[in-house]
């Protein structure tokens, strides 16, 4: 069933034209989309592309700048999650939202019968929870104790969660981040029979072939704009990771140069595996002077674990991390001593300190030697200085350097991070997604220092999940998956499509 | 309901709420003053002219700021860094006990001279104290608000076993307290007559150079650091233990000056009663001043001038003296949601 057969009366959910913005960034861009009975659509898009903010505008915990939500044909009072709920609406987050000392049943009434009567209406909950259960194939004790169930089952309690509270329409957000494939397809299976009872699914994924297995149509979201709409049987997961990535930002020249010496190389590199995200596999890898490096891949396949090695964070298992000079003690700061600038993934968390001002966060790396630091004592007059003239040469825009960083956009945030690492004339650069979630102008000003970094012979390591970025700027470009670190392919070897295939896990020689 | 974070808050909101939170705390205070059966308005001037209404008075209250400007100090230096030290009562304990020793045979022969070394050897002991508690948190990550919560039993019941066994004054009458200390290590009077000792000047010198110790060295630069974001702290470089370990030797070492100040300046002996709860009412101190150092010798004062008027009330209007403790909770209370309300704004919907 397409969404050209239904008929306008079967509309359950409507968004018009709902845009956010967050300072200088667009989150949502008049985006609007209708949602049928009984039709599951995806939400497709990289992080940071607006999928998780249309979702918060929806439930109620953001309030849209523009633009309107019906349901069921009905207004929805925006920011408002309790009338969000009353409509209809149901979420079963990333995150699960459990009580793991309460039973199944509990955490089920939790929020839906006032506390002080909870133990009233038992048996009749656990008759609707039974019948629930029956209904949608969603077997589970109610009488276990949350703690006690495995991720998958703590997944389907959160689905009866919602219909418990008589949700019409269910949103998923990245439903399967956290589950095996064999739980993954039981969800599926539950999900073709709920919406066969005329249930409405919105799923927000960024995996092609559960989009693929599950949807009825596609809409593809990319920075904060929705780019294409498809029924999923009218295309492909190449058309829809080609609509994903786009090839509309035009690709910054980048003139070929001889790469020199080999700054940093890792040799059969193995790191510990973090809960669910894999460690380094035997990965080696030269990071060559006047040249950048990309890596390209799905999040969450070892690219943390290799950014957090070069950044001094974590230590090999096994293998070899050679330098020209190497520390006796490999952390942060033997890294900064390095010669390594780096330009962590979350700049709000990692990168800075949010109530510490300009000028403390641009000496956040240095602020231990002089001029800054002179017998114990800070000379904050020249720490003043120096964020005065990062400010003057990054175009960092901000009231001075005395305010707290915190009030600064994310591009002029990464600016100042680009400032306080390229200004130590940095031999090595990892640059970790430097420009998620930066508008077009801050992009191609920080693409623009990376390029002169490279041609004044730093050694760059790119890394993002945007294909056109790794793309557009790379020498060579290396994939990675579960872990596993691809051969280098020169710049141009292969096509996007070929690109996508390495990132599925395909190529690697003991793949299955 | 709920809560929007507001980006600047103007300056009449970030004095109004506090000063409505007084006016708050003066009303309900009386309220229960009436509850009590005595009439509010008296009681609330009986408070103040115990606390300040003569130069008796005023001295007492600052006699009493004294422990309550070190262990205030302890926990704002600790929390700054995010390092919840809840056992300044054990730290303030650890350094009376050393005073006493110290003060009582091994340097009593040297006179005055020896006060500063008897000061010294009480901040080690202190910083000692709290060093168990952070080693176990950057090692193994156990909590340290449990640890050092639980060191305040721990030194109690040591300080009980020492006044019924070594350290039992003989000359006691059966009483379980310590020798007196030797006259020559007592704290002097700031001016003869005046009933206030050297411990108040300490705490106001401690008081400036803690904030010296913030805002102009590397180690203050490293702490504030570690306490508003210890991740980005670690990423950029920042050794985050060490300088967990640091803020805890320094904050141990605040809190045991408030039992060295109490031995010498004011009681000349060890006894079980030396501190009702100083380490505790520290947290309130620290609290009230947002953490600032010099914030801290202001809400000591605050604090020790509700406890000292209270008492004198309490006397006077026949209510009971638990009266103190319900106006400095109920000011503790209304401070911390006035601070929450110059951050927030309350939405309807």
């Amino acid at each position: 069933m397409t969404a050209q057969t239904l008929g306008a009366q079967d509309v359950v959910l409507r968004l018009n034209q709902i845009t956010k913005r967050f300072g200088a960034l667009t989150a949502n861009d008049a985006i609007s989309l209708t949602l049928h009975r009984g039709e599951v659509i995806a939400l497709l898009g990289e992080n940071g592309a607006g999928k998780t903010t249309l979702m918060n505008i929806l439930f109620g915990q953001y309030t849209a700048d523009e633009g309107s939500v019906e349901v069921f044909g009905h207004p929805l009072p925006p920011g408002n999650p309790r009338a969000a709920l009353a409509a209809g609406l149901g979420m079963v987050h990333q995150h699960f939202t459990l009580a793991d000392n309460l039973t199944v049943l509990e955490n089920i009434q939790l929020g839906t019968a006032p506390l002080w009567r909870m133990a009233l209406g038992v048996a009749a909950a656990r008759a609707k929870l039974a019948r629930l259960a029956a209904d949608f194939g969603l077997e589970v004790d109610p009488d276990a104790q949350v703690g006690s169930l495995t991720v998958g089952e703590r997944q389907r309690v959160e689905i009866l969660k919602a219909l418990y509270r008589d949700a019409r329409i269910l949103i998923l957000d990245e439903p399967t981040a956290v589950l095996t494939p064999q739980e993954s397809d039981a969800l599926f299976d539950t999900l073709r029979r709920a919406v066969a009872t005329g249930l409405s699914v919105i799923f927000i994924s960024h995996k092609l072939h559960e989009v693929m297995a599950l949807s009825s149509r596609v809409l593809v979201l990319r920075h904060g704009r929705l780019v294409g709409q498809v029924a999923t049987a009218e295309t492909d997961r190449h058309a829809l990771a080609a609509m994903m990535v786009g090839a509309e930002v035009a690709a910054p020249a980048v003139a070929p140069m001889t790469p020199g010496p080999a700054r940093l190389t890792l040799q059969a590199a193995c790191t510990r595996d973090r809960g669910t995200a894999p460690g380094l596999k035997a990965v080696s890898l030269a990071l060559r002077a006047g040249q950048i490096t990309g890596l390209a891949g799905v999040s969450g396949n070892g690219q943390s674990a290799l950014s957090d090695l070069i950044s001094g964070l974590e230590t090999l298992t096994s293998g070899r991390l050679d330098l020209p000079a190497p520390p006796p003690k490999w952390t942060p700061r033997a890294a900064v001593a390095a010669g390594i600038a780096r330009i962590p993934e979350d700049r709000h968390k990692t990168g800075t300190i949010a109530d510490f001002s300009l000028t403390e966060n641009a000496i956040l790396e240095t602020y231990n030697q002089p001029p800054y630091s002179h017998r114990g004592l800070m000379n904050w007059a020249a720490a003043e200085a120096h964020t005065a003239k990062l400010i003057e040469t990054y175009d960092v825009r901000c009231p001075g350097p005395s305010g707290p960083i915190r009030q600064l956009s994310g591009g002029n945030m990464q600016k100042l991070i680009l400032g306080r690492v390229l200004e130590l004339s940095p031999r090595i650069i990892l640059a970790n997604q430097p420009v998620r979630g930066l508008d077009i102008g801050a992009i191609t000003y920080v693409h623009g220092r990376l390029l002169a970094a490279r041609d004044a012979g730093a050694a760059v390591l790119l890394i993002s999940e945007d294909l056109d970025e790794i793309m557009g700027l790379s020498d060579v470009i290396h994939v990675m998956s579960e872990g596993r670190l691809s051969p280098e392919f020169a710049r141009g070897a292969l096509s996007a499509a070929e690109l996508g295939l390495w990132m599925a896990g395909q190529g690697f020689s003991d793949a299955a | 309901m709920r809560l929007e974070p507001i980006a600047n808050p103007g300056l009449g909101r970030r004095l109004g709420f506090p000063a409505l939170a007084l006016l708050a705390t003066v009303v309900i205070a009386s309220a229960l003053a009436a509850l009590a059966g005595a009439n509010p308005l008296d009681t609330l001037g009986l408070v103040v002219k115990g606390a300040a209404g003569s130069k008796f008075a005023l001295l007492e209250t600052l006699n009493r700021a004294t422990p309550l400007i070190f262990t205030g100090l302890a926990i704002a230096v600790a929390f700054r860094a995010k390092l919840w030290n809840i056992g300044a009562e054990a730290q303030l304990y650890a350094g009376a006990i050393v005073t006493v020793v110290l003060g009582t045979s091994a340097l009593s022969g040297m006179g005055g001279w020896a006060l500063p070394l008897v000061a010294l050897a009480a901040m080690v002991a202190g910083a000692l104290i709290l060093l168990g508690p952070v080693m176990l948190k950057t090692r193994f990550g156990v909590d340290e608000v449990v640890t050092t919560l639980l060191f305040n039993f721990i030194m109690l019941l040591l300080v009980s076993y020492l006044l019924e066994g070594p350290m039992k004054d003989p000359m006691g009458m059966g009483w379980p307290k310590s020798a007196p200390l030797d006259k020559a290590l007592r704290l002097p009077r700031i001016a003869t007559g005046l009933r206030l000792h050297w411990g108040f000047a300490l705490g106001l010198i401690a008081a400036g150079l803690v904030w010296f110790v913030q805002v102009r060295t590397t180690l203050g630069y490293e702490m504030r650091a570690v306490g508003l974001n210890s991740q980005a702290a670690r990423f950029a470089g920042i050794p985050v233990n060490l300088v967990l370990v640091k803020t805890a030797l320094l904050s141990g070492g605040l809190a045991a000056l408030a039992g060295f100040s109490e031995v010498a300046g004011l009681k000349g002996h060890l006894s079980l009663d030396l501190s009702p709860g100083f380490g505790y009412t520290g947290i309130i101190v620290a609290m009230l001043a947002l953490l600032h150092p010099l914030g801290v010798v202001i809400t000591a004062i605050f604090v020790a001038g509700i406890f000292v008027g209270a008492d004198s009330m309490s006397r006077a209007a026949g209510v009971p003296t638990y009266i103190a403790d319900m106006m400095l909770a109920t000011a503790l209370l209304l401070m911390v949601l006035a601070i929450g309300l110059t951050k927030f704004r309350v939405v309807r919907g």
